[in-house]
């Protein structure tokens, strides 16, 4: 029988008090010292625990890009930035759009241990947005698979959404949307406004993903399914799903944690002048007016978590013109930390809205169970340890992601991962993977 | 340390009339029968074209040639860069030759922004994408100066694809430093949609704006927009947006035509228009070797660069 001790941890950043877990599960909450016999023990003195967080949007790369990340890579960025389970994905190649792919993933997984691993599957059979994949045999698969995205492709046929959302009924799975209506993004560069039109750079414009979140907010409600909306990053957006949560539909979102930080400004100015593709990311980064209004969609919980989207791309894949660079961020290791910076010391989150956005709320989303629980006698000992009373700059190299591609380099943010425990066994002690 | 002339926003007013009247004396020298300076012997201007646009490529090398500068013409079709060479490994090539400056044409907004993170030399913007062409626009405002006497005060108005265009771009930031006033005309398809946050005015009706106008500057419209949507054919472009004989009428007496070319005759300008003695497209032409030189002297000639913008 296995006993680890955590001492004087600040669950949710309350009063300090003792966290003991037997065999994986949390056996006691409070002053257990004195029950805890020949433990091992965890000195939290000044650490915050959280349930351990879930991220809905992972890419892993895997099978396919292990250039630019692996299973396993990933999995340990994953535990680095405090993660005990992630959702991989489905645009790897082959896609992740049978069974067989699933299952390999899933089972890639398992057998690193960092986190819980588990594979979305694609709407569409290899993201062609022309026909069903075969959605019931992911959901039977060892992997049992929930969430369903063709994420970095909209699925904008609306009879094949109408009919994804529908079929997913027979075993509560979730479409998760990429909402970008092709024709009005196509070779869409950065959010349109104002600095799209000064450095002459396609604009993306926010109407584009507002369009497709109503049409499938009214499509969701008219089938009575679950809509799952990916990296909302527009102030309209949110004011759609507010609407449509307001009617009493089955509607949530994410965000991610660089569209609650960053804005297009950056794209005209940083520290290595305009132009930076590492600031390159689909959907664009937007203004600061939707960063603000994303901020307090997340408070109010119209946007009901934080996903990352953390997108490895290799180096050469970035060291390009603006037009060439691949789009995306990796923001496992510092998802955490964006979000203590963006919400918490803005005072618009406490740490037990930070642990039911990171934690509870893409669980149940994801349906994943022995996730996102409380940090209450007898739920799965998933933890995360942070200190948030610590401000670093970010190091790229120093990250555990095969990635370089963080937009944060250079940046001084809050917080640090001391600890992340999976089932009661711990996958990073002093901020290092075990 | 300014460097580079990438952006015509790099460029403060002193800045833009220095290059001015600096290409007002290389002038000079243009008008004699041996046409050739000094200056700078023994420096490398490198041509790097991802683009075809043989006018701005050979004006670049008539420029850096007349200054005795030494120039390598780098195109990019049948060169290492068609066999998928990324912009930066042929940037530390040039970098490894020696490159004093390099003029850049690229098909992608920012591509000499990011070249100047991977050479020591100087950048020369010679067209990016849909975002600037400064030599472009310090030759018209040249070419300005030297027809109506001056630059500041002008009504200048320019005329058709906006949202494409480099060269308005450019134009709009160096004429407003030089106190310009400019109109942009244009269809409202062809307008950036922020575009009321740049430092001009702006209508969609070019009869209202071309009497009031001292300078119409006309841009080049390509077919091809036609086929996605931003107008409806060429026969409507030309009627609404075209600067025919009736509308040339329009004009005060003493109101100058420019194009940056090349011109589609018959769609946004007419052959009579073109040709007539109030167009200044052909020295628009001569104009740009003697701009272009005055730029790269600038750059090039002393131990600082006497103009330009750094990252």
């Amino acid at each position: 029988m296995t006993t680890i001790l955590i001492k004087n941890a600040r669950v949710l950043g309350g009063d300090p008090c003792d966290i003991l877990i037997r065999d994986g599960v949390i056996a006691e909450v409070g002053a257990a010292a004195g029950k805890s016999g020949k433990a091992e023990t965890i000195d939290a003195t000044g650490l915050v625990a959280l349930p351990g967080l879930v991220d809905l949007h992972t890419h892993l790369r895997e099978p396919g890009r292990e250039d630019a990340e692996t299973v396993q890579t990933g999995t340990q960025a994953a535990a680095r930035g405090g993660f005990t389970a992630v959702h991989a994905m489905a645009n790897t190649s082959p896609v992740a759009d049978t069974a067989g792919v699933v299952e390999q993933v899933w089972r890639l997984g398992q057998e690193y241990g960092h986190c819980d691993v588990q594979p979305v599957g694609a709407v569409t059979s290899g993201l062609e947005g022309r026909q069903l994949a075969e959605l019931g045999a992911m959901a039977d698969s060892a992997a049992r698979v929930r969430v369903f995205s063709d994420d970095g492709k909209c699925v904008s046929d609306a009879v094949l959404m109408r009919r994804a959302l529908e079929y997913v009924k027979a075993f509560d799975g979730v479409v998760a949307q990429h909402a970008q209506e092709p024709r009005l993004t196509e070779g869409a560069q950065v959010n349109e406004g104002e600095i799209s039109g000064r450095l002459g750079l396609t604009g993306w414009p926010a109407v584009a993903e507002e369009a497709i979140i109503a049409r499938d907010c009214l499509l969701a409600a008219h089938v009575g399914s679950r809509l799952h909306v990916c990296h909302v990053s527009t102030a309209g957006s949110v004011e759609i799903i507010r609407w449509a949560k307001s009617k009493g539909w089955d509607v949530t979102a994410e965000v991610t944690p660089h569209h609650l930080l960053l804005t297009d400004a950056c794209v005209e100015r940083s520290p290595v002048g305009p132009y930076n593709p590492i600031y390159k990311v689909n959907p664009p980064l937007r203004t600061n007016e939707d960063v603000l209004a994303l901020r307090e969609a997340l408070a109010d919980g119209t946007i009901d978590c934080v996903a990352t989207d953390h997108a490895p791309h290799p180096v050469e894949d970035k060291e390009t013109e603006w037009a060439a660079a691949a789009m995306g961020m990796i923001g496992l290791e510092t998802a955490l930390s964006v979000v203590q910076e963006a919400m918490v010391e803005t005072g618009l989150l406490d740490w037990a809205g930070v642990a039911d956005r990171m934690s509870y709320r893409p669980a149940r989303i994801g349906r994943l169970s022995g996730h996102g629980s409380p940090l209450e006698a007898g739920a799965a000992a998933n933890i995360t340890l942070c200190d948030p009373s610590v401000r670093t700059a970010v190091d790229p190299a120093a990250m555990a992601s095969k990635s370089r591609n963080t937009p944060y380099e250079g940046m001084t943010l809050p917080g640090r991962v001391v600890a992340t425990l999976l089932r009661g066994r711990p996958t990073v002690l002093e901020g290092k993977l075990v | 340390m300014k460097r580079h002339l990438i952006s015509a926003g790099d460029l403060t007013r002193d800045d833009a009339l220095l290059v001015l009247d600096t290409a007002e004396e290389l002038a000079r020298v243009s008008e004699r029968s041996i046409k050739k300076l000094p200056t700078l012997r023994g420096r490398t201007v490198v041509n790097l074209f991802y683009e075809d646009s043989t006018r701005t490529r050979i004006s670049f090398e008539a420029a850096a040639k007349r200054l005795s500068a030494d120039v390598i013409n780098f195109s990019a079709k049948g060169s290492s860069v068609s066999k998928g060479e990324s912009l930066k490994d042929t940037a530390l090539t040039l970098e490894a030759m020696g490159a004093d400056a390099v003029v850049i044409r690229h098909a992608a907004s920012g591509a000499p922004h990011r070249l100047a993170n991977w050479v020591r030399g100087s950048v020369v913007n010679a067209g990016d994408g849909t975002h600037e062409h400064p030599t472009q626009a310090l030759l018209d405002a040249f070419s300005m100066r030297r027809r109506m006497g001056r630059v500041e005060g002008l009504k200048v108005a320019i005329v058709g694809d906006v949202l494409h265009s480099r060269v308005a771009r450019s134009n709009v930031l160096l004429l407003h430093a030089l106190g310009a006033e400019v109109t942009l005309v244009a269809p409202p398809t062809l307008l950036p949609v922020a575009v009321d946050t740049w430092p001009c005015q702006v209508s969609y009706d070019l009869d209202a704006v071309l009497p009031k106008s001292d300078v119409v500057m006309m841009l080049r419209v390509q077919l091809e927009r036609m086929n996605a949507a931003y107008f409806p054919s060429a026969r409507e472009y030309s009627r609404r947006y075209g600067l025919d004989r009736e509308r040339f009428a329009r004009l005060h007496d003493d109101a100058i035509v420019m194009h940056p070319g090349p011109m589609n005759r018959g769609m946004e300008i007419s052959a009579e228009v073109a040709d007539s003695p109030r167009s200044t497209i052909v020295e628009q032409v001569a104009n740009g070797v003697t701009v272009r030189m005055a730029v790269l002297y600038l750059l090039l000639s002393g131990s600082e660069p006497a103009i330009g913008g750094d990252l």
